[in-house]
């Protein structure tokens, strides 16, 4: 199954996202803490484009398809904002992170955990994330 | 939507945290941990996470970003009721060996005799 939503770059949107993203898994999965993994890792990505790609300017939108079966699910986000570099995302340590206090940071590190495979791709002022994962019943 | 309480109970300040800490909503969980560390004579806070539906790296990064801190006051942090999904998240990053997790309210005051014995 394919489902897709469009939401405006604003930060309020992020549960609407959520809510999104567990009521099309809900039919897949009865794992609780595999759902909210799932709907973890695309709060997650979405955040960042709407934060930093879009700078939280609501005449921008971000595109969020869900393709769904039994095996897994594979997410894509798509954004017309500021490209984001992924080869060049360096993960910083979890000390690292405690140690400058700083309160961003460990998004994408939680999108790496939970997820199979992270893709981001850009052609022009296109940019698509890629996220995928098998069910853990399957795997 | 995140709703959050605060109240004194045997020297202890505790924070209720209710619904979801996300992108959006993480800053007043931020501002509450900030009144309280700045507080006097605070020596412990615990935090009732039993009605947190949901928590993002945005809530995960306040409580890092306080860990130092409440070291350096001598502040005892111990986070209790956490759902199974919420833990989880927790766990995805190993943040369940640095911050002082329990089960429950009774186990967190135990914890809290224990760290200050």
């Amino acid at each position: 199954m394919k489902f897709n939503l469009k939401v405006y770059c604003e930060k309020t949107r992020l549960k609407e996202i959520r809510d999104f993203v567990s009521d099309k898994l809900q039919s897949y999965t009865t794992d609780e803490v595999e759902i909210n993994q799932l709907v973890l890792a695309v709060d997650e990505v979405c955040a960042n484009l709407i934060i930093h790609s879009n700078a939280c300017n609501a005449q921008e939108s971000i595109n969020l398809e869900v393709l769904v079966n039994d095996d897994g699910v594979t997410f894509e986000i798509t954004d017309n904002g500021v490209e984001f570099d992924f080869s060049k995302y360096q993960e910083p340590t979890i000390e690292q992170v405690v140690r400058e206090k700083r309160k961003g940071g460990i998004g994408l590190m939680l999108v790496n955990r939970i997820m199979d495979k992270v893709e981001f791709l850009s052609q022009k002022n296109s940019n698509k994330c890629i996220l995928y994962k098998t069910f853990s019943r399957n795997s | 939507m995140i709703n959050i309480e605060t109240y004194k109970e045997e020297q202890i300040d505790y924070l209720i945290v209710e619904g979801d800490v996300d992108a959006s909503s993480s800053i007043h969980l931020d501002e509450a941990l900030t009144k309280l560390a700045d507080g006097d004579d605070i020596k412990a806070i615990l935090v009732d996470g039993s009605k947190l539906d949901y928590i993002s790296s945005a809530g995960l990064g306040v409580f890092m970003s306080y860990i130092d801190v409440f070291k350096s006051k001598d502040i005892q942090l111990i986070i209790f009721g956490l759902s199974n999904k919420v833990f989880n998240v927790f766990q995805i990053l190993g943040l369940d060996q640095l911050l002082n997790i329990t089960k429950d309210k009774e186990a967190a005051k135990e914890k809290l005799h224990e760290v200050q014995s």
